[in-house]
């Protein structure tokens, strides 16, 4: 699986991008992963009325246990907006639970809050703000202030150079902070370009493309002009 | 008419121009005449918001000049909320209409009291309809109208068809029968091929070479309509046509990607007479009687007779003069589509539709719209539905089926019980919660909808639509054409591709989508049978020295059997598959042999698919053809890999907006753009991978083999050549083969070779940007 990652040094701490769009911290035996938007479809339901296909949990909690498998962490960082809503998080079926508990088995587990899941839900593991590891620290929402050494998550970055086939989701990384792509299958993204994203990072920043290959790809220089209204 | 009107179904064909759109309401005139009493008496259903308003004209000065007590009021998509309204509260005695406002209209909970006195519904281009989404939906609404209408007698106008039985049949109220009226065919139309004084391009769809010749046609005639198969085409050759008008003579553009008042401007200048010729595309088929056009020029092979004999009847809207056309081939293979059309028009020999049972997507839409209206009785709107001509054999398990989906979603895994949209009380489904019904009003209609992007003026005016995978392709400073302008794309507003003019640049064309379809099986059929004759006295010398050639070096196609023509050039392996079986059919035999050849180690590069033949490249020469063309291997690639194919998922998407399992106008969802509506692929992908017997994949399977992925027609070839196939290896390019070297939108081979090709380009930018140094 490694052989597929893309490999980097963040703020010291040795990385790796998995084609999965989990990071994966070898030093801390961690694996992160942003934005798994759990139940999303029931959330949908009950505020939209639309009925999408309810298989999101179960494919998204697949993937994870996929990694979770390989890697063998002994912790795992949820970056936020782990469940659509707090509602959402009540939802889950006794198959769903019964999967994300045994993936919880015999290792720490670390919830951040995002903007989506604020609140308590009893799906074990513990509960944060930002959580240190190495010389990294995790949350959900970049600031745009941040010390060196950020992972965050929340923008669901994308991106797919002209001309060679459709955005994928994608890390962003440049020598100061990572942003992770989300997670889980039902979300949408915001390309890498949009300047609410693209400002955060260095003239010189890439985009790691997800898929059956972690993919880096430099992204253009942000278009620094003011738009009028 | 008037004898027959009382009939509860009649259909009456007739050409084009024969005034039949007037005779379908004279038996309505009649009866209203007298004393009418307030209330909707007669509803008439068209395809064209543009022909309700006309036809509103139309009827509207008999009715002035007699002085009959009569209103006559059109409802679509441009009325006002406020006439709306008003139109519900007190309706007038005619009313014109189309499809999707008419099932608006069924969807308020008044409807029972809108229609109640309603006596006679008019069908205008009734065989237009019938060959899509939007007539099966209609048919449904008609169902509905008789449920609230007892008295309703149904009138049908349609246009010379191979089948009227067909069209009947869906018109009626069945299992009752429908009478079938023809009226005097006129006389044979005036059809001729152009005569450019030089061969057209060997490959291409743009026939630029015959602006010279089509401008004099244009000079020689008081009105020109130069009709295109697609929007894109329509605009290179406009764009090309003004580059050589050295007369200024006025010409304009109308096709669907176009904004509303553009469309306006056109339609009233020519109305007005103003102009000399209009380029347009299918939007301009059907519709409004422009009594001055007396020549139609076809751009391009017609695909289909239907749609050529359609055109045709636009020019010269008089029932005793023949009408005039000319065609124009684009290549030398539209040369003999050219000629075959030509002589399938005259000897009335029309291709067939053959659409299958009525289409479960729509009947969902059809229950949704039902529920908004009120409370409903399952067994009551399945007796409905039955009276419908495509849903007659609807069996009840599969209604159910579909009346499930509407109420829970129809998954296997029952997440939903509680924000069901649709549950039963005391025998009577109801939705659940009465605010959806707001929702599923927004997003009636069955038009496809590919995701289409306003395109403005950076100084604000609307210019038109592009598709909105063109628009993802495009990056700040290239340039595309739209209403016969060049265009540079500045940048994605929220939903909006801003853009401004550049009249001096080099245009890269805009994908705009519109139709596509495929060279029909009848006019394949006769291309086959003139490729047997012994000579060719028929076609221009240039074509037939060209098929003469062929066949000393190689062969010519037979309709019983397939060449495959194997030959190596420039640096690659080549093989022809001369299917002859339309241009889907051929991609999706493509996708198919392609990924066997890959299995087989054949190393396929890509292919090129035409509506005769398919060309695939690749490292290997192939040696069997027909260990590739196995039936039973092509139908498991099918069922199996296929699955997840690019098409199958356009398909899927093209389902799930009909039948209200996505939404095609979330308010407020576009709003940012930021985290946007996720793809539709990724919930086709779940579900063929959670429950892959859900009831919107299996009508995405039927639908995708009739349509895009066109099964039927590789189908059709396998079963037309039984195995008999002839393998020539040719020493070089042959030269039927020669064309499809120089065709253009190549498929590549997906898999590793793409993914190879993005990692290459990858590492090369990372080098470029001297960025390394971050892995």
């Amino acid at each position: 699986m490694n052989g597929d990652a893309f490999s980097f040094t963040l703020n010291g701490t040795h990385a790796l991008a998995l084609p999965s769009g989990a990071l994966l911290v070898p030093s801390e035996n961690l694996i992160c992963i942003s934005d798994l938007h759990l139940a999303k479809s029931e959330r949908m339901a009950r505020r939209r009325g639309v009925m999408l296909p309810p298989y999101e949990t179960r494919a998204t909690l697949d993937r994870l246990a996929q990694d979770i498998a390989a890697a063998q962490p002994t912790t795992v960082v949820a970056l936020g907006d782990s469940f659509d809503d707090i509602q959402a998080s009540e939802a889950l079926d006794a198959q769903d639970r019964a999967t994300l508990a045994r993936l919880q088995e015999g290792r720490r587990w670390v919830w951040i809050q995002g903007n989506h899941d604020g609140g308590a839900h009893d799906h074990g593991g513990e509960g944060c703000e930002e959580f240190r590891a190495a010389s990294l620290t995790f949350r959900h929402i970049a600031e745009p202030k941040a010390s060196r050494g950020e992972v965050s998550g929340h923008y669901h970055p994308k991106y797919g150079p002209p001309g060679l086939g459709d955005r994928r989701p994608c890390f962003l990384l440049d020598a100061s902070r990572l942003i992770l792509p989300a997670y889980g299958i039902y979300t949408g993204g915001l390309d890498a370009r949009e300047p609410v994203l693209r400002d955060l990072f260095a003239d010189r920043a890439l985009a790691v493309l997800t898929g059956t290959r972690a993919i880096p790809i430099p992204l253009p220089a942000a278009r620094r002009r003011s738009r009028s209204a | 008419m008037l004898a027959r009107a009382d009939a509860p179904a009649l259909l009456l064909i007739a050409p084009t121009g024969a005034g039949k759109t007037l005779s379908g309401f004279l038996p309505s005139l009649a009866e209203l005449a007298g004393a009418p009493r307030p209330g909707l008496h007669t509803l008439y259903v068209s395809p064209l918001k543009a022909l309700a308003a006309d036809i509103k004209r139309n009827l509207l000065a008999p009715i002035e000049e007699l002085g009959l007590p009569i209103r006559v009021e059109d409802r679509t998509g441009d009325t006002s909320q406020s006439v709306r309204k008003r139109q519900r509260v007190d309706p007038p005695h005619v009313l014109l209409t189309t499809p999707e406002s008419l099932a608006l209209l069924l969807s308020y909970e008044d409807a029972p009291r809108i229609f109640e006195g309603l006596q006679r519904v008019v069908v205008d281009e009734i065989h237009a309809l019938a060959e899509s989404k939007r007539g099966d939906q209609l048919f449904l609404s008609l169902s509905r109208l008789d449920a609230l209408a007892p008295c309703l007698r149904r009138v049908g106008l349609s246009a010379t068809v191979d089948d009227p039985e067909e069209i009947a049949c869906l018109l009626a109220r069945n299992p009752e029968p429908c009478v079938i009226l023809h009226a005097d065919p006129g006389p044979p139309p005036d059809l001729s091929i152009l005569e450019t004084g030089r061969p057209p391009p060997w490959m291409g769809g743009a026939a630029l070479h015959a602006i010279p010749a089509v401008l004099e046609e244009v000079k020689r005639h008081k009105t020109t309509l130069i009709f295109h198969n697609t929007r894109a085409q329509a605009e290179i050759f406009f764009h090309n046509l003004w580059l050589r008008n050295d007369d200024s003579l006025p010409i304009a553009i109308h096709h669907g990607s176009l904004s509303r008042e553009a469309r306006s401007r056109v339609e009233a200048a020519m109305l007005g007479g103003e102009l000399k010729a209009i380029v347009c595309t299918g939007t301009l088929d059907l519709g409004i009687d422009w009594g001055d056009v007396d020549l139609v020029i076809q751009m391009g092979g017609p695909k289909y007779v239907k749609r050529l004999v359609q055109r045709i009847g636009r020019a010269n809207h008089r029932a005793d003069e023949p009408s005039k056309a000319i065609l124009v081939p684009a290549n030398r293979f539209e040369v003999l589509e050219c000629v075959a059309a030509i002589e399938s028009a005259l000897d009335g020999d029309l291709d067939g539709t053959r659409r299958g049972p009525g289409p479960l997507d729509v009947l969902c839409q059809h229950i949704l719209i039902r529920a908004c209206a009120g409370p409903f009785a399952a067994d009551a709107l399945f007796a409905e539905v039955r009276t419908t001509g495509g849903y007659t054999d609807l069996p009840r398990e599969t209604f159910d089926a579909c009346l499930e989906f509407c109420a829970t979603g129809g998954y296997a895994l029952r997440a939903y019980d509680r924000w069901r949209r649709l549950l039963l009380r005391d025998g009577l489904w109801q939705l659940r919660d009465p605010r959806a019904a707001k929702r599923i009003r927004m997003n009636i209609g069955t038009i496809e909808d590919t995701g289409s992007l306003s395109v403005r003026l950076r100084s604000g005016s609307h210019l038109g639509e592009i598709e909105e995978y063109f628009a993802s392709t495009l990056t700040p400073g290239d340039t595309f054409l739209i209403g016969g302008q060049v265009v540079r794309f500045e940048g994605l507003k929220e939903m909006t591709v801003e853009v401004t003019r550049r009249p001096d640049a080099q245009p890269r064309v805009g994908r705009f989508g519109g139709g596509k379809f495929p060279t029909s099986v009848v006019l394949t059929h006769r291309i086959l049978a003139m490729l047997q004759q012994e000579s060719w006295p028929e076609l221009p010398r240039h074509t037939s020295d060209w098929l003469a050639l062929q066949r000393r070096i190689s062969r010519l196609p037979q309709a019983g059997r397939l060449l495959v023509e194997t030959f190596h050039a420039e640096e690659r392996w080549h093989a022809a598959f001369w299917g002859f079986a339309g241009q889907n059919a051929h991609q999706t035999l493509g996708l198919l042999l392609t990924h066997r050849m890959e299995v087989q180690g054949l190393d396929p590069l890509g292919f090129v698919a035409t509506d005769y033949a398919l060309l695939v490249t690749g490292l290997r020469e192939i040696e069997d053809p027909a260990s590739l063309l196995d039936p039973a291997d092509l139908r498991e690639g099918f069922e199996t890999w296929l699955q997840g194919n690019a098409v199958m998922k356009r398909t899927f998407r093209g389902v799930a907006l009909i039948a209200g399992l996505i939404e095609r106008n979330l308010p407020g969802s576009r709003k940012t753009g930021r985290q946007a509506t996720f793809s539709s692929d990724i919930l086709y992908d779940t579900l063929v991978r959670y429950d892959p017997d859900h009831l919107l994949l299996r009508v995405t399977r039927e639908e995708a083999q009739r349509g895009l992925v066109d099964f039927g027609r590789v189908e059709e070839m396998l079963s037309r050549i039984q195995g008999r196939i002839d393998h020539a290896r040719a020493a070089r390019v042959t030269p039927l083969a020669a064309p499809l070297l120089l065709e253009r939108g190549r498929v590549p081979v997906e898999g590793r070779a793409r993914e190879r090709l993005l990692e290459a380009q990858a590492a090369r930018l990372l080098e470029e940007a001297g960025l390394e140094e971050l892995s």
